[in-house]
């Protein structure tokens, strides 16, 4: 199917008339109908754009939601459940917001999977990722502020148990915790701060870290499963042999993938949204209880791995401020990645046994440790808690030595795709 | 590339598809309640089963009596004659006469609201807690509970249930272990009504806890099968696009 080139800063009409005062279709060529990106995306590709419209999600469903919460410590709980039951939507909204919570999650795992198989985070991609980075640590606020909103049970002591985190740190720990709820304890004034940065400041620095993160993306290009710079090879008018125009092609492809998306999506919002306890847990149907703390307390799952990590790490020195700094270590961390691996080859195609072998144990280790995160710290979890928070940080702290050592394949020059 | 693209996901559904196996496990597993949220009739023996024998001491301030009439197809009449006992408006949300004092006073502590207590506890667990009452000296209700150890709740379905005594058995220097129940007279139902009974009850709980599911679900097929045609349509719409690509 033949694409003609739409957009013409000439002529007459509406779209002249703004493309003389406002870069339109500048804007729309530069970044969609010719942003040129690679044609060999796999599935992997396909949760960026994902994550986007998650995004937008939040942002939909949650203004919607702020018509009707009610962000105070009397009325927040029974407003969730004016929400359910009186406003007409209102539980699909919140099924829609509470889903996309762990959505988000999900599909970003999977896009920073993606971009540690196929080095993406690889130079000239630095800033790309450490901007992914920046937005994964604000979407981890954002979740974590949000989950007091509902001011159930399971939102408070979570609430509780985290900020008491900031408590560990020697000499200003008491006073930062303190300065952090704006009270003594977990109360109508945190959570009243809370929702201020859940609406408003948070996803006003998400939204802006996503665009610095679109346009970094679209200065360097697109990396892709080969790891190779499809700029290497231009035609004469410039554009990369092995690259097609953003719209159409990516647009039409991401609509598909965004229709299996939905279905599962949907299928989680319509039955089961819940999730078995792990999107919403059952404590949080009881309202917040100062006096009773659930018998179990877990952040929700995405939270898990970390968790899993500072209860792994034993208190010495009479403090227990080591657990936190592991942590904040493993997401501090990952920043480091383009300079820790040092392989001469960026997708993992081209890389050795090692290198799958690394992944792969990194993969397991956030799997098991998020496991152990939900469950009580008995029985085999701390032991394998302790294992695996050596493994996870093994293949950071080791990445320059096994990076190099491993074996790689000759690179090609141009992309392997296959006709559609 | 379908073969690649099938890898790919195959890659991806791992790494999520644990997650989908992980359930949050809370304590002890209960045998099945097995109440279905689309009984109509099991749903409005419920609601007369929760207005006469649990409303008297249990509020459930998020729930509206016209909406569960409208919901379960009770007539209005009928509501207002049966099933409202401490309010005159239907638009009303239901609410205890006994006073938060009052209930301190007497059990020591204020009955939990119930308009959530299926979600927060559990089908399972209410109907195993309804099941578990027993003869208990030691308690100031003369009853304790095997769910719930030391409830302040009385055994207010022993009418119905009969009385029941529980068989511990000890070791040495462990706690005692529950082994069954035995019961020391009957009700006025037999243990089979009595198990329906509950069952019903459980079921109208359920149906509190989330008036719209029953709603969500029959939705929910009609999103799916949408999205299945959309994501049909968007899949040709692809195919088209990439034929020029190679």
């Amino acid at each position: 199917m033949a694409i003609e080139n739409s957009g013409n800063a000439q002529g007459r009409g509406l779209r002249a008339w703004i493309n003389a005062r406002f870069p339109l279709d500048t804007m729309l060529k530069e970044h969609v109908t010719e942003y040129y990106a690679p044609k060999n995306f796999n599935l992997w590709y396909v949760f960026g754009v994902l994550s986007l419209v998650v995004l937008v999600n939040q942002l939909v469903t949650g203004i919607f939601l702020t018509m009707s919460y009610k962000p105070s410590a009397a009325d927040a709980f029974a407003s969730v459940e004016y929400i359910m039951r009186d406003v007409d939507w209102g539980w699909l909204i919140r099924y829609m917001h509470s889903t996309g919570a762990s959505a988000f999650f999900i599909v970003v795992y999977l896009h920073m999977f993606r971009a540690l198989m196929y080095g993406s985070y690889r130079a000239p991609r630095e800033l790309l990722w450490i901007f992914g980075m920046l937005i994964y640590l604000a979407l981890m606020a954002e979740a974590f502020m949000g989950y007091l909103l509902p001011w159930g049970n399971m939102s408070y002591w979570g609430a509780q148990v985290i900020v008491s985190l900031f408590g560990t740190i020697p000499v200003i720990g008491d006073s930062l915790a303190e300065w952090i709820k704006g009270d003594y304890f977990i109360s109508d004034i945190t959570l009243n701060r809370f929702f201020s940065l859940h609406v408003i400041a948070i996803p006003l620095i998400l939204v802006f870290l996503v665009v610095a993160h679109i346009l970094a993306l679209h200065e360097v290009g697109s990396n892709n499963p080969d790891g190779i710079e499809i700029k290497k090879h231009k035609d004469a008018r410039g554009i990369p042999l092995d690259g097609v125009a953003f719209h159409p092609y990516y647009t039409v492809k991401d609509l598909f993938a965004l229709g299996i998306f939905l279905v599962a999506f949907c299928a989680v919002i319509f039955f089961a949204p819940t999730f078995g306890g792990l999107f919403l847990e059952s404590p949080n149907f009881d309202p917040a209880n100062p006096m009773q703390t659930p018998p179990h307390i877990a952040p929700v799952w995405y939270f898990t791995p970390f968790y899993a990590m500072l209860r792994a790490v034993p208190s010495f020195l009479g403090t227990q401020v080591w657990g936190v700094l592991v942590m904040f270590g493993a997401i501090a961390l990952l920043f480091f990645l383009p300079w820790l691996d040092r392989s001469p080859v960026k997708s993992i195609r081209y890389k050795g046994p090692i290198t799958k072998a690394a992944l792969a144990l990194l993969a397991v280790s956030f799997v098991v440790l998020g496991y152990c995160g939900m469950r009580p710290p008995q029985g085999i979890y701390p032991l394998l808690a302790r294992i695996f928070t050596g493994v996870y940080f093994a293949f950071f702290l080791l990445m320059p030595w096994w990076s190099r050592l491993d074996s790689t394949k000759p690179v090609p020059d141009r992309v392997t795709s296959h006709a559609h | 590339m379908l073969t690649k693209n099938l890898k790919a996901f195959l890659a991806a559904a791992l790494l999520i598809l644990p997650l989908t196996t992980l359930q949050a496990h809370e304590g002890e597993s209960y045998p099945h309640a097995g109440n279905d949220p689309y009984n109509k009739a099991s749903l409005q023996r419920g609601a007369r089963n929760v207005m006469n024998y649990c409303s008297g001491c249990h509020s459930a301030k998020f729930v509206r009596y016209n909406r569960v009439a409208q919901d379960l197809g009770i007539p209005e009449a009928e509501l207002k004659a049966n099933l409202m006992f401490t309010s005159e408006k239907t638009a009303d949300t239901i609410r205890t006469a006994m006073s938060p004092d009052d209930a301190r006073a007497w059990f020591g502590n204020v009955p939990p609201d119930l308009s959530l207590i299926a979600r927060s506890r559990g089908t399972d667990h209410v109907y195993a807690f309804l099941n578990s009452f027993y003869l208990d000296p030691t308690r100031p209700t003369g009853v304790n509970n095997t769910v719930l150890p030391g409830t302040a709740m009385p055994a207010v379905l022993s009418d119905l249930q009969g009385v029941q005594t529980a068989v511990f058995k000890s070791e040495e220097g462990a706690a005692p272990e529950f082994v069954k129940f035995e019961l020391l007279r009957k009700g006025t139902m037999s243990p089979e009504q009595y198990q329906e009974f509950v069952r019903d009850t459980v079921n109208f709980l359920e149906y509190m806890a989330e008036p719209v599911q029953t709603t969500r679900r029959d939705l929910g097929i009609w999103v799916i099968l949408f999205l299945l045609v959309f994501t049909s349509f968007a899949y040709l719409l692809y195919k088209e696009f990439w034929r020029d690509v190679h």
